[in-house]
């Protein structure tokens, strides 16, 4: 039975302003698809990028990122240190084999409820269009599916 | 990279709220907390209960009855957002005797109810939500909460009305104050003005006596023609650097006497305190009222610093107070807390050319009318054109210059609809001329405010709705000529009109100072994108800002009239005044700390910190992180590449833990593990 | 040596040669280099676009098309008069932001096997590259006859800055380009109110009264501030406030007498040419009178220094203006 693809979105998101927003979201009753679960950080500048290989890796299909716009976050400066980490995360994707359009960044102040939910709903039928992940030891995908051929890329970006 | 396995199984107790029906309307609360115990059970949930409000004392009492009796030793609450509640419940660990940091909210009304329509997916989503609380909490680690203790001395940066407010506040409950104002004398905008609105007090009397106040209390030490060069230190221990700029008078000796200017033979222009209107000289005061009394020297203007002649002001000193040699004195203090109140800035009104503000002789800005309506300006008070000696006959007063426009500032300036009434009144109070005020809206929304529009309406004075397309003295017929026409739709008749008038007066807008990005940056504080200081909430903190520790007030947070900055000033005081009854404040123990054994010097996070809170030992070769400057951004904690930094309450092992937790079950398989938490 | 594409139009071809002459004359002392257009067609002026739009557009794309052909070494289209370089300039923003124009225009530009894709070239105003290529320094060098006593009204009329999707001006209501050049001259330019306001366009085909009325608005603003001689950068203007002068004299039973003539003229008396090399001695109203003033070396007037303020003298000061090399 060919049901449609529901991927599993990991959003991070941080305190002051992408959280609050998505807060803002429930608060106005705003509806977005439920294939998104978001994690909490203090500020977008604590993104490690081994986390998100590791949603990746655990079954998520595509990552998220939001943070204060820039020249707006709580801590000064520290999203343009996301934003660098993210930009060479983009380019390093390809050479897993991930498409660098799973991972994608998004600013949202706190006042931005709508902007957010739209973003959300976006991304997730981006992901869906791509397809599943489908990671070597995906655990969350025993749906039979069917594995997806990714070419694992051999060209480096420039 | 996974998160290490835990040694012994926690005891961790789930909570899922009802909200009434705002979380089990959509979200089976039973379904998911039977599913917690069921399929959390090896991960050591030994309690799972739903109840209809977790936050009511009969929720929060289950919390800590099942911590006392049932031994939990972490606790994850399934229910609305934590910067809701998250305090709720972990004040309820702590009264139970559990560390309250070992309590997790997972959000499922905000984050789930509230979102989805489709119950199944929303139930399966909490799940999911639930799964990675659990996961993430058992590796949460107990935390102290952190305190500081607080200086008792305080420093305010802005002697205008609010920082003047601030001030007396603060120093007549008995503590010090440092008032640091760039300018030679403390009064701000408002000593600048003639009357205010919509009283029309002076504003000079109402103002001075609270500059002599300040002069005169003995808390306050008083530092004008000063800036602040750096500050250091955080929230109850700021380090502060002031610069105090050679006034080449010595204070001790000085009168105020005022022979020195009168005998200077240097006359320029006063760009500052009349707005371009009037002069000065070379050794001034700005204003006779000035607080405190000693003059300065303006070394680009003065003689002597310009070519070595004249001296006159130190012949006829009689105390020989002047002292060419006197150089810029930094003092350093300790303070606990810091209220910035730095004022605003006006519009450079020649950046509409079409208005003719610099061109056209008679075009003059509202700060320069003020000037010139105050009595101990440079027309004593009399309304005059540019010639200085012709009364005008007409007068149009343009709202909304630079305000409220999308080429300039798209914000309005609050106070100039007021300030353009009063204008107005004053004008016919004073001449017998026609007064036109062109405006977009009236906004007059205060106290007293409409009825002194009512007031201005009933003196006669004409209005016309619509913003001013050009102010030009090209006559098109007869009777334009030798005016200024200014040239306006008038939006309610849906007519161009063409109204010859002897003066216009230009209401510009507000502007924060041209170097607040610098200045928000010394003091570890953010702008907005208009350059106003960003207030820590819009609705319920405008005096806070997100910096512990430094607060705003006045219209550095944004345009206001003075009651608001007076109020701002007042608020702030009493934030600090608090600050400073505790004697010690509580700080968020989410810091960082750097495991010296692991940290191998490459000193990749050094750059990172914008607090500046990461510091290198050259000679043990490794970084450490002052945990009281530490804001706990997490930036630091992300970037070592040896792990070697510990972000508390934001671990790497809690963060892998929520990922694995909202990834380990299957949706398409009823919500059945997939994966057991990986071993390291 | 900069190179450029060139544009020149129906008017500067005909009844703006003046323009086109002085414009060559003075090339080489601006160091410029210019490639016409080959084979380029009228670009529409006002009418075409208002009318048609499609059509219009694709009349225009032709030209944008051929120039496009000659990119080498430079991919700048210089247009002279002012409704060419609107056309040109509006023709390949709204090519870049409608997709569906675009496609409509290359479909015509394909009958004829041209192609365009907009954004290729870069259109500026015969001003811009004056001011902010050339420089007003480079231009100051040049002069050997600057043009003191000369009191200069520029006008630049509506279209030159308005709209200005590129953002080549940088305040479309009251420009200082054609200030800064003129000054740059040597000359003593008017701080002239009309400086952008219309002088009627066609309308002295379709109502002369109207027209009249508004170039009358020009004359007069200019005489007012004893302006010596305007100064134009578009044929239209040029056109209506020279050659109707004499109507607007006749409706209005004024007298006005104040010679229009081209920037790059007077640029061209500066740097030392003939007044016949320019072009000058075409016009109507004859500039005679005011070229009396600069064809003689007139010695700054020693008798009168820098007035000093006068101990009682009551009137209030000016604010400073921005140096034409501030930005504020």
């Amino acid at each position: 039975m060919t049901e449609q693809f529901e991927p599993i979105i990991i959003g991070f998101t941080c305190n002051w302003c992408s959280y609050r927003a998505a807060d803002l979201a429930g608060t106005a009753r705003l509806k977005y698809p439920p294939n998104i679960r978001l994690i909490r950080m203090m500020c977008s500048g604590r993104m490690d990028p081994t986390f998100i290989l590791k949603a990746l890796s655990e079954g998520a299909d595509g990552i998220l990122l939001t943070g204060c716009h820039p020249g707006e976050c709580h801590y000064l400066e520290q999203n343009y240190k996301a934003l660098r980490r993210y930009l060479m995360l983009r380019r390093t994707l390809p050479q897993f084999g991930i498409e660098a359009k799973r991972v994608k960044l998004v600013w949202a102040s706190a006042a931005e409820g709508v902007r957010l939910a739209r973003e959300i709903t976006t991304f997730v039928e981006e992901i869906r269009a791509l397809g599943p992940l489908n990671w070597k030891d995906s655990r969350a995908y025993n749906n039979g599916y069917g594995v997806a051929e990714v070419e694992v890329s051999t060209e480096v970006p420039a | 990279m996974s998160a290490a396995p835990k040694s012994e199984k926690e005891r961790v107790g789930v909570y899922v709220c009802h909200c009434g029906t705002n979380i089990a309307g959509i979200v089976d609360v039973e379904d998911v907390a039977l599913w917690a115990k069921k399929e959390l059970g090896d991960d050591g949930v030994v309690i799972s209960r739903d109840y209809k409000f977790m936050c009511s004392s009969l929720g929060q009492e289950l919390i800590e009855h099942d911590i006392e009796i049932e031994g939990l030793t972490r606790v994850v609450v399934a229910a609305c957002s934590p910067h809701l509640h998250e305090a709720t419940f972990r004040g309820a660990c702590d009264r139970a005797g559990l560390n309250p940091y070992l309590c997790e909210m997972v959000s499922i009304r905000e984050q789930v109810s509230w979102v989805t329509t489709d119950k199944v997916k929303a139930t399966a989503k909490a799940k999911a939500m639930v799964a990675s609380g659990v996961e993430r909490v058992i590796h949460n680690e107990p935390l102290d909460r952190m305190y500081v203790p607080v200086h008792p001395d305080t420093l305010v940066v802005g002697g205008g009305i609010a920082g003047i407010q601030a001030t007396l506040e603060i120093s007549n409950s008995g503590n010090k104050v440092y008032l640091v104002e760039r300018e030679p004398s403390i009064g701000g905008h408002m000593a600048q003005f003639d009357k205010t609105f919509p009283t029309l007090d002076c504003a000079a009397c109402i103002l001075t006596p609270r500059m002599v106040d300040v002069g005169n209390q003995p808390n306050v030490e008083l530092y004008t023609w000063s800036e602040v060069e750096r500050v250091d230190g955080y929230v109850g221990n700021f380090t502060v650097t002031i610069r105090k700029k050679a006034r080449y008078i010595v204070e001790a000796d000085c009168t105020g006497c005022g022979i020195c200017w009168e005998k200077c033979p240097k006359k320029v222009i006063d760009d500052v305190f009349e707005a371009g209107l009037g002069y000065r000289k070379a050794v001034y005061t700005p204003f006779a009222q000035a607080v405190p009394k000693y003059p300065v020297i303006d070394t680009e203007t003065c003689i002597y610093f310009q070519n070595g002649k004249c001296r006159a002001c130190e012949k006829f000193c009689p105390t020989d107070a002047i002292d060419f040699n006197q150089e810029d004195e930094f003092i350093t203090v300790t303070v606990g807390n810091i209220i910035l109140a730095t004022g605003y800035d006006t519009f450079d009104a020649r950046r509409i050319p079409q208005y003719g503000y610099g061109r056209l002789a008679n075009v003059f800005t509202s700060i320069e009318f003020e000037r010139m309506c105050n009595a101990a300006g440079p027309t004593d008070g009399e309304i005059v054109m540019r010639d200085g000696v012709t009364k005008p006959k007409s007068v149009g007063i343009v709202h909304c210059v630079g305000s409220r426009d999308n080429r300039y500032n798209s914000y309005c300036s609050v106070i100039c609809c007021m300030s353009s009434l009063k204008f107005a009144h004053v004008v016919k109070e004073r001449t017998d001329a026609e007064v036109y005020e062109f405006y977009i809206d009236m906004r007059t929304a205060y106290k007293d405010y409409d009825e002194f529009y009512q007031r201005v309406l009933e003196e006669g004075t004409h209005f016309i709705r619509g913003k001013v397309a050009e102010i030009t003295d090209a006559a098109r017929q007869p009777g334009e000529e030798g005016k200024l026409i200014i040239q306006a739709e008038d939006t309610l008749i849906s007519r161009q009109r063409r109204i010859p008038v002897d003066m216009v007066i230009l209401s510009t807008a507000l502007e924060p100072r041209p170097d607040s990005k610098e200045v928000g940056h010394k003091f570890g504080i953010s702008c907005s994108a208009n350059g106003w200081f960003i207030e820590k909430h819009p609705k319920l903190d405008p005096v806070a800002t997100m910096t512990e520790g430094i607060f705003i007030a006045g219209a550095v947070q944004g345009p206001k009239d003075i009651p608001t900055s007076v109020a701002q000033g007042a608020a702030a005081a009493a934030r600090v005044l608090c600050h400073i009854g505790q004697e010690q404040i509580e700080l968020e123990p989410v810091r960082a700390s750097v495991n010296a054994d692991k940290c191998s010097g490459c000193r990749i996070c050094n750059d990172l910190c914008p607090f500046n809170a990461i510091l290198f030992h050259e000679d043990l070769m490794v970084t450490e992180i002052n945990q009281a400057l530490c804001q706990g951004c997490g930036t630091c904690v992300a970037a070592c590449p040896a792990g070697a930094i510990t972000g508390s309450g934001f671990t790497n092992n809690q963060i892998m833990a929520q990922i694995e937790g909202m990834l380990m079950f299957s949706e398409s398989n009823g919500m059945t593990r997939v994966a057991e938490p990986v071993a390291a | 040596m900069e190179k450029y594409l060139l544009y020149p139009g129906c008017a500067m071809e005909r009844s703006a040669s003046a323009y086109l002459d002085s414009t060559m004359a003075i090339r080489d002392d601006i160091a410029i280099e210019f490639e016409e257009v080959k084979d380029w067609n009228c670009c529409g002026a006002t009418e075409y676009i208002s009318v048609a739009q499609t059509p219009a557009h694709a009349l225009i794309g032709r030209n944008l098309a051929l120039a496009s052909q000659q990119i080498n070494g430079t991919n700048t289209l210089v247009a002279g008069c002012s409704a060419c370089y609107l056309n040109l300039s509006k023709t390949d923003n709204y090519m870049l932001e409608d997709d569906k124009l675009s496609e409509q225009v290359n479909v015509a530009l394909s009958a004829g096997g041209l192609n365009y894709q907009p954004g290729t070239l870069k259109i500026r105003h015969l001003l811009d590259i004056i001011l902010n290529d050339v420089g007003l320094a480079a231009i100051r060098e040049k002069v050997i006859r600057p043009l003191k006593q000369l009191r200069i009204a520029p006008y630049y009329g509506c279209m030159i800055t308005r709209p200005d999707p590129n953002k080549h001006f940088r305040n479309a209501e009251y420009p200082q380009s054609l200030d800064k050049v003129m000054r740059a001259l040597g000359a003593e330019v008017i701080d002239y109110p009309m400086k952008t306001h219309c002088c009627g366009g066609h309308m002295t085909q379709i109502s002369e009264s109207t027209a009249y009325e508004m170039i009358r608005g020009l004359l007069y603003g200019a005489t007012q501030y004893k302006a010596d001689v305007m100064v134009t950068l578009c044929p239209m203007c040029q056109l209506n406030l020279d050659a109707y002068q004499e109507n607007v004299n006749k409706h209005f039973k004024t007298n006005f007498n104040i010679p229009i003539l081209y920037f790059t003229q007077l640029m061209g008396l500066a740097f030392g040419h003939d007044a016949e090399e320019l072009g000058i001695g075409k016009e109507f109203v004859s500039p005679g009178k005011a070229l009396a003033k600069i064809g003689i070396e007139i010695p700054e007037d020693q008798a009168s220094p820098k007035t000093k303020r006068k101990k009682d003298d009551p009137s209030l000061p000016m604010p400073a203006m921005p140096k034409d090399e501030e930005v504020i």
